[in-house]
């Protein structure tokens, strides 16, 4: 049995360094994250276990319900060593959280940077998946020690031997090394701390330099305003200090700091290699920004840690309530939002179609996804988004180059050249499926850089593609022609020029600012007849003949035409039907008032709904427990 | 009377009203309505409320029927004092499955409770099967002033698909034998866009009403009701939909052909000869008061609306333990009743005062041609030919 924990060692403020191991887990969303970390807190003893809520460290509704972690948090837990050569030695462990997710792969960087080491957490009934596979390598690149972990090795289906080679392929290791645990029975639980303990690096810092802490995570709490979590590199922050963002200068009181262990614990101050929390009193996640260096403002350092950039909207989409007078609602929620989230960017834009509603832009597809999600949960509202789409740089012949972010920004003159921002995608399959994914990035222009076998039955593929091309559907149709074997991953990569134009759409002549898109030359009539056709069934027949047009500026493409109602009338109206007419008659007045008009052309707003609904679908898959 | 009724709030169990209804019943005219629940068999189009069974048994068999009929009007009697009744309409079901004798009974209860009104109108429907000349001899002497007989088609391949029992030649015969025994008035309902029905058979069923020599048409177009026979083979496939474009096209040949021998529309779907409109119809579009008598009857009097329960059986054990068999109703409001108004009179040919609708709505509606232009001028809305067809668009547009 061990002993008990040298009472010196977990003193917050002042903990030796060299007692410290700051370590992430990196795991796939349904690979078993949250229940090992709950397993840590209640081994280590900092959580009650009849107070053990599952998967504690996933405080929103919707990230416990899908079973994925959107925000990271940092917990602190004491560990006496119970075997081995260091048997009996007291330690803190830090566990930093991560998010998993592609979209947030700058969070997930600066969460690495935090930690000296990293534990790659992969189901041992599944394998690797390729996200993880992204963040092994970035934690690789981030030169953090990597202890390989197969989890829930209690199962039926579970092939510890063929994934534990597979792990040690990509890291380097013996399949010896690659530790067994189950997060839902403990087993290996103890012994993964352990090592830990072992195999990680304590931190390193000069505790007599001016404060430099860097800041991994921001959280808007509704009570405390924003919640920020930092790991110091050096010097000291003491509670009574005012400290400085670097990025902006800002100086802010100290309110608070302390650690959360999981709940949290007020402190004195944080020291070198520490992780905890500040509270300011700001509002605003934008004032205490991720990547950001928090110095003391007494004595402030002179260099900001490196890695800081601004978050940057990859994808926009516009957000419209389904019932127009949502719309200060919606207005109220995006606000409320943005306090959480300094991704989050969204302006006021009319559509014609759609009425008023909001220009947002995203970091990625899981983002847009979330943020709709968050809207219609945790704000009730009903909501439609457009087809999402990137952001381009247009250059005419003039030479004025224009960054377009949504459609109807797309300069109407002589266009010299298009750039699109392209991703280097990562797709993780079976090989027996290996042709049908090329297939699928070929047909979405994409090249291929390069393939690799991880084991005898699963291939990486390396792909540049357009981002374009990913977030129009690509991810339903990667799962469907894989059976849903295929995991993927990507990453910015610059941008590139290339054969773009603007089709609109075109109801009784006038265009419908909803249904404009910027497409590849090559499937722009293709797209044009799809609405055209869609739009045809969806919109019902009008009093006069409506042509549905597509067209690329003044040339027509594609068109379809409704017809002209002849017949709008009910043949009998006697005393027994007048209830039942007038009831109908109300309906379809209420039903009017919902009508939109384009020109004289009433739409009923689910045709543009259904229109929008079925052509786009976001990366949901990707994000959805099994 | 449609399939299912609407909700409402309940009837009090002495079917009594408020003080403003029957303050002002009857201001507008008074109806009676009968309904009879029975058919020998039921259409595969039909939701209407009938049975076929003859002995329900209770006050609701077809012999006992006439009696249970008096019994609510002797509560309503203690409901209202409406005046003179201008219009009395039976309608069904089949009321001619009752024998003349207890149709007379009803129609003379009606006059000893309210009173006929000199030159009243009393209607009874009837199907072509169910008639012959003595039986129409009988209803003429008890009081009977009109016959509307349920023709639907001339195309004996369309009465199949609507399930009607008669052959294409007996609807006309009893036009004339209901002329000889002495109505003035007599009605061909027809139907038109049927699946398997062509223009010629439709053009068929024109020429055969026009030579009939009746002063009154109906022509309605199909309508598929949930529920039926028909919505069920066409859910299945046996029978294609009907087509607005067909139905259009239908109607078209309706007006061309029913103008062409000296009949004009009155309403949407009603075409009579000079003197001929059927005057118990046009009080339920101008806002009149009617009391309806049996099962499932829907009745009106001052903004309040109400309808009975449905089954014959039900009806008839209500009024057995001395309860009002009315099963819900509905208070109007004074916005209901002008979007009712707005709604029925936009169907006929008088129109409505333009000042009682949307002008924005009814200038636009003058524009796309749905509006008579000189009725316009006269300040009345009045709908064109394409503008019949398009009556409910312009209802919405105007209200």
């Amino acid at each position: 049995m061990p002993g008990p924990l040298d009472p010196g060692v977990n003193v917050i403020g002042s903990t030796d360094p060299s007692r410290i191991r700051n370590f992430c887990i990196i795991a796939h969303i349904d690979h078993g994250k949250s229940t090992l970390a709950d397993r840590m807190l209640q081994i280590t003893g900092v959580v009650d276990p009849r107070q053990m809520r599952a998967q504690y460290l996933d405080r929103m509704d919707i990230e416990r319900e899908r079973g994925i972690t959107i925000k990271s948090q940092a917990v602190r837990m004491p560990w006496v060593v119970r075997e081995g050569d260091k048997q009996g030695e007291s330690a803190v462990l830090n566990m930093i959280d991560t998010p998993g997710h592609v979209d947030f792969t700058y969070e997930v960087s600066r969460s690495l940077a935090a930690c000296e080491g990293a534990i790659l957490l992969v189901d041992a009934a599944q394998g690797i998946e390729a996200q993880t596979l992204a963040n092994l390598y970035l934690a690789m690149e981030n030169d953090l020690h990597i202890i390989p972990v197969l989890n829930k090795i209690d199962l039926p289906a579970a092939q510890p031997e063929k994934y534990a080679e597979e792990l040690a392929k990509l890291i380097g290791v013996e399949p010896t090394d690659v530790l067994r645990v189950s997060g839902k029975t403990g087993v290996g639980v103890d012994h993964l701390l352990d090592e830990i303990v072992r195999q990680f690096q304590p931190p390193v810092g000069d505790p007599a330099a001016p404060a430099r802490a860097m800041i991994f995570d921001s959280v808007y709490d509704v009570y405390r305003g924003v919640v920020t979590y930092v790991r110091v590199v050096d010097g000291r922050i003491e509670a009574r200090d005012r400290i400085k963002m670097m990025s902006t200068g800002a100086v802010h009181e100290l309110l608070e700091l302390g650690v959360a262990s999981p709940e949290m614990e007020k402190a004195g101050a944080l020291g070198v290699g520490e992780v905890g929390y500040l509270i300011t009193g700001v509002k605003d996640v934008r004032q205490s920004k991720v990547g950001d260096t928090v110095t003391g403002n007494n004595r402030p350092a002179k260099d900001a840690l490196g890695g800081y950039k601004d978050p940057k909207p990859m994808v926009y989409s516009g957000l419209y309530p389904i019932d127009g007078s949502d719309y200060p609602a919606l207005r109220d929620a995006l606000d409320k939002l943005k306090l959480n989230d300094a991704a989050l960017t969204y302006e006021p834009e009319t559509s014609a179609a759609l009425g008023f509603g909001f220009r947002v832009g995203y970091l990625g597809l899981l983002h847009l996804e979330i943020i709709g999600e968050r809207l219609e949960r945790e704000f009730g509202l009903d909501l439609i988004s457009t087809a999402p789409n990137v952001v381009y740089q247009v250059i005419t012949e003039d030479a004025k180059e224009t960054v377009v972010t949504n459609p109807s920004e797309f300069p109407s003159g002589k266009i010299a050249e298009i750039h699109e921002p392209v991703v280097r995608a990562t797709v993780l399959v079976p090989n027996e499926y290996v042709g049908a994914v090329m297939e699928l990035c070929q047909s979405r222009r994409g090249s291929l850089l390069g393939m690799e076998y991880l084991s005898s039955e699963r291939v990486e593929l390396r792909y540049t593609l357009p981002l374009a091309e990913i977030i129009f559907d690509f991810f339903d149709q990667l799962k469907s022609k894989t059976k849903g074997y295929a995991s993927l991953d990507y990453e910015p990569s610059g941008e590139q020029a290339a054969d773009l134009v603007k089709v609109d759409i075109l109801l009784h002549g006038e265009p419908v600012d909803a249904f404009s898109a910027i497409v590849h030359k090559d499937k722009a009539y293709s797209y044009g007849t799809t609405i055209a056709a869609k739009l045809q069934k969806l919109i019902p027949r009008q009093q006069f003949e409506v042509p549905i047009q597509a067209a690329i500026g003044s040339r027509i493409i594609a068109r379809e035409t409704i017809r002209a109602i002849r017949k709008d009338v009910l043949a009998k109206c006697y005393g027994g039907d007048i209830s039942r007419k007038r009831k109908l008659l109300e309906k379809q007045k209420e039903g009017k008032k919902r009508m939109k008009m384009v020109g004289r052309v009433e739409v009923p707003q689910e045709a543009f709904i259904a229109a929008l609904s079925t052509s786009d679908s976001a990366d949901t898959k990707g994000t959805t427990k099994k | 009377m449609a399939g299912a009724l609407p909700d409402g709030e309940p009837v009090p169990t002495d079917g009594s009203l408020p003080d403003d209804a029957t303050r002002e019943v009857g201001k507008n005219g008074f109806a009676v309505y009968v309904h009879v629940p029975f058919c020998a068999s039921r259409c595969g189009y039909c939701d209407f409320n009938t049975y076929t069974a003859a002995e329900l048994g209770g006050g609701a068999s077809r012999d006992e029927y006439a009696e249970t009929v008096l019994a609510e009007l002797a509560l309503a009697a203690r409901v209202i004092e409406p005046g003179p009744v201008g219009t009395v309409f039976v309608g069904g079901g089949t009321p001619t499955l009752l024998s003349a004798g207890d149709l007379g009974r009803v129609l003379e209860g009606i006059d000893r409770t309210w009173g006929l009104a000199p030159g009243a109108e009393v209607t009874t429907e009837a199907n072509p099967e169910s008639v012959d000349p003595a039986y129409l001899r009988q209803l003429r002497a008890a009081g009977f002033t009109r016959i509307s007989l349920g023709m639907q088609s001339a195309a004996d391949n369309v009465l199949r698909v609507l399930d009607r029992k008669h052959t294409a030649g007996r609807a006309p015969q009893a036009a004339t034998e209901a002329r000889e025994a002495g109505f003035e008035h007599v009605n061909l309902d027809l139907i038109y866009g049927t699946p398997g029905e062509s223009a010629d058979d439709f053009a068929r069923s024109l020429r055969t009403v026009v030579d009939a020599g009746v002063d009154h048409v109906s022509a309605y177009a199909l309508i598929v009701e949930d529920g039926t026979r028909m919505a069920g083979r066409m859910r299945r496939g046996e029978l294609p939909y009907p087509s607005d474009d067909v139905a259009a096209d239908r109607y078209l040949a309706a007006e061309a052909a029913l103008t062409e021998a000296g009949f004009g529309w009155y309403e949407v779907s009603n075409w009579a000869r000079p003197g001929g409109e059927c005057r118990h119809n046009l009080l339920y579009w101008t806002g009149a008061d009617w009391w309806g008598l049996g099962p499932g009857a829907h009745s009106h009097v001052g903004g309040v609306r109400w309808w009975n329960v449905k089954h014959p059986s039900a009806y008839a054990g209500r009024l057995a333990a001395g309860a009002s068999p009315g099963h819900a109703r509905e208070l109007l409001t004074d916005a209901d009743r002008h979007l009712e108004d707005v709604m029925l009179r936009v169907r006929l040919r008088e129109g409505i005062p333009l000042d009682r609708v949307d002008a924005t709505g009814a200038a636009q509606a003058l524009a796309d041609g749905l509006l008579e232009p000189d009725a316009y001028e006269r300040g009345r809305l009045v709908l064109t030919l394409r503008g019949r067809l398009l009556a409910d668009a312009v209802v919405r547009d105007v209200l």
